[in-house]
């Protein structure tokens, strides 16, 4: 047994409210219990890199989570599989077509699979969605068609879908905002009596972020149902952990005063266990979670890093033997739930995804130029009218003046 | 026709009141803008009326206020928000600058983001430090920004109601030494478009062009300079982005000289942009390049010295007779 599986016997959360109470003591100790945060992590875990379930009767903490994916059967975890195998191979092409030239830039998911397929099917259609740029994962979850997700890095847009076709909002940029955006909406949805719930994407970098601080207290103080979930993937461009926190992420939500879990982020069920958890509490009207997944970015921060002037090559050898998709292949094969002829399969439709890709990226026409001035405002402006006038008038002094 | 006369501070009040009453997804967001009603009493009573959940009291973080604010406009609703002061709006100037004002352009006009940020701003109240500050180019060198002050109680009244129904964010500044001046408000008028510019009082010598606190600056030095025989016009430009240049091109294009005038720092203000401007459209009316009048480049100073800083009667009446000097 691997010491991660150990570690699945015990859970850790925070629980802010249920601790606050005997806070004398606590204070006290507060420094010297915080985990420093390069310690061996414990997180919950359902599947073992080896692909071995993880078995509920023998550990009482994995048992309050095992629950949460008892409905899985195995056509659904073929189905997992194969969102997280078209997912790479989505993922795999973009990174290429960017070598290519065909984008300016892609940041790939590699590695991180399982956090965001397994989260992204914990979600129900009328929750809503707050990406960070990296959510390619999600995405496919909510139904985006993935070249949608291309232009922007294609520079034909700046993401140009509309959010409320699939309640995935654009990709942000800037590291963190959008936390806020999420608890703002989180609000909006407590106001309507709505009992759908909302979850924010970021990574371990941006939670050095005020806003994700804000966003953090703002859904505490109105008790918002959203869901934090934090991929931390480790590296932050060339920043490691322990360049950004002194203490594990999930433990600050204590302070906050909501549960903070760690999960294994490269196991599929444990994150969609414990997503559904914390939606399901979201619902409830029993306010935010913090959820980190404890996952590994396998490939560069972008296409414009090179993570080799920065990483140890046995740090990714180690991470590549926890490899989401090869552990979910291991136990399905295991036990019996896909044979050579669905693996088969499932390669010709990622090659067949993988021409689509690329066909779709090449032809993607550029924006017509006066889109420039388009959508600037949504009740007009005098001066981006002026402007559009004076460019076209521009424009149009070369027809036939060569 | 009901008109009542009522004080700008009082006029916002009631324009927030009738923006509640007309619409149900209209919130009021800010630091203490529920029991207290704000440090300026702008939304006085509007809790006790509306309720917590429709004005609510935030945390004090200027990122997380129109951050969040983001995220209920984006669920529908159309947050008001009230950043305390001027000084205090940087916090939030990311959230504004690369959130607010892009997403509808980064959506290719499917999502609207239908958001008033109201600023109490500008100076000569005798405050401490970050809290007479006026940052209005900021916000209107920003593509996807509206940015409008209101100087009278009337426009107060209806500029606001209009902000509010804009489906563009827009920074709404409020000249907060100005909040005790009375005006007639009408009610039930038929209110001119936000932006644009209005000849507050004719003359044919000269126009001055101002907006907010600087508007009645103006007014009491068209009124010194009437009494040595100059007649000199007023536009209130009302509206920072868009500026109204037709408008003020045709009355410059009447009196064939120009004065801007701003209490913000005159390099690179909003005055520059209006010099530059009116230049390239009234090159052969002008008989005097466009002069500007406005705050130094240097930080606002301590509350002693705000009189010499901020632009007076003399200041002005100065650069008229500059201008008429040419």
């Amino acid at each position: 047994m691997t010491v991660e599986s150990t570690a699945a016997r015990k859970p850790r959360r925070s629980s802010g409210t249920k601790r606050a109470a005997g806070a004398a003591s606590a204070r006290k100790t507060a420094a010297a219990t915080a985990q420093p945060h390069d310690a061996e992590p414990q997180l919950v875990q359902l599947l073992t890199p080896e692909g071995e379930r993880v078995d509920a009767g023998d550990h009482p903490d994995v048992a309050e989570f095992a629950p949460f994916v008892a409905d899985i059967t195995t056509e659904d975890l073929r189905g997992l599989y194969r969102d997280m195998v078209l997912t790479r191979r989505f993922d795999g092409e973009a990174t290429a077509l960017q070598r290519q030239g065909e984008l300016g830039l892609w940041a790939s998911l590699l590695g991180q699979e399982a956090a965001q397929i397994g989260s992204g099917r914990a979600l129900r259609d009328d929750d809503y969605v707050f990406p960070t740029y990296r959510e390619h994962g999600v995405a496919w979850c909510r139904g985006v068609d993935p070249t949608n997700l291309l232009g922007m890095f294609r520079g034909v847009n700046h993401g140009g879908w509309d959010p409320n076709t699939n309640n995935f909002h654009l990709y942000t940029i800037v590291i963190g905002s959008q936390t806020l955006h999420a608890t703002g909406y989180a609000m909006g949805v407590a106001k309507d009596g709505a009992d759908s719930a909302v979850i924010a994407y970021f990574g371990d970098g941006a939670s050095s972020q005020g806003d994700v601080m804000e966003a953090f207290n703002f859904s505490a103080v109105y008790n918002s149902p959203v869901v934090f979930f934090c991929q931390n993937n480790q590296w932050a461009i060339s920043e490691p952990t322990e360049r950004q926190m002194r203490v594990p992420l999930y433990q600050r939500a204590q302070g906050f005063g909501f549960p903070g879990i760690r999960v294994d982020g490269n196991d599929v069920l444990a994150c969609l266990a414990v997503t559904r958890w914390a939606l399901e509490r979201a619902r409830r009207g029993e306010g935010p979670t913090l959820v980190e997944a404890f996952t590994y970015r396998m490939g560069a921060h972008t296409t414009s890093d090179d993570p080799t002037k920065y990483r140890r090559d046995e740090e990714t050898a180690a991470w590549e033997s926890k490899d989401p998709i090869l552990r979910l292949k291991a136990h399905l094969l295991a036990s019996g739930g896909a044979d050579e002829a669905f693996f088969a399969e499932l390669e010709a439709e990622s090659e067949t995804l993988g021409k689509h890709v690329r066909e779709v990226v090449r032809s993607m026409p550029d924006p017509d130029t006066m889109a420039i001035f388009e959508n600037v405002y949504a009740d007009g402006h005098a001066l981006v009218d002026e402007e559009r006038a004076q460019f076209a008038a521009y424009l149009a002094s070369f027809e036939g003046g060569e | 026709m009901a008109i009542e006369k009522m004080s700008i501070a009082k006029a916002l009040n009631e324009s927030l009141r009738k923006a509640m009453e007309t619409d149900p997804k209209v919130l009021i967001m800010g630091e203490d803008v529920g029991k207290l009603g704000g440090v300026f009493r702008i939304t006085d009573g509007l809790q006790k009326d509306f309720g917590e959940e429709r004005v609510i009291d935030t945390p004090l973080a200027e990122s997380g206020i129109v951050g969040t604010a983001i995220g209920l406009a984006l669920r529908g609703y159309r947050p008001v928000v009230e950043i305390q002061f001027d000084g205090f709006v940087f916090p939030a100037y990311d959230q504004i600058v690369t959130q607010l004002a892009k997403m509808h352009a980064r959506s290719l006009g499917t999502i609207k983001l239908p958001v008033v940020i109201r600023i109490p701003y500008a100076g000569g109240i005798g405050a401490v430090e970050h809290h007479s500050e006026s940052p209005e180019t900021l916000f209107a060198h920003v593509p996807g920004l509206k940015v409008v002050s209101p100087s009278n109680a009337s426009d107060a009244y209806w500029m606001l109601q209009q902000a509010i129904l804009s489906d563009d964010p827009v920074i709404f500044f409020e000249p907060k030494r100005r909040y005790w001046d009375k005006g007639e408000v009408d009610v039930d008028a038929i209110p001119g478009e936000l932006h644009k510019a209005r000849v507050t009082r004719s003359g044919t010598d000269l126009t001055l062009a101002a907006y907010g606190p600087m508007v009645k600056v103006c007014m009491e030095a068209a009124a010194a300079a009437a009494e040595e025989g100059k007649s000199v016009e007023v536009v209130d430009l009302r509206s920072m982005s868009p500026v109204d240049f037709d408008g003020l091109q045709a009355s410059v294009e009447r009196t064939r000289r120009l004065v801007v005038v701003h209490e913000a720092p005159v390099f690179l203000g909003v005055g520059a942009e209006i010099a530059a401007r009116i230049t390239e459209r009234c090159f052969y009316h002008l008989e005097a390049p466009v002069l500007r009048v406005g705050g130094f480049h240097a930080p606002y100073p301590p509350a002693r010295l705000e009189d010499e800083y901020l632009p007076g009667l003399d200041r002005v009446l100065d650069a008229v007779d500059r201008s008429l000097a040419y």
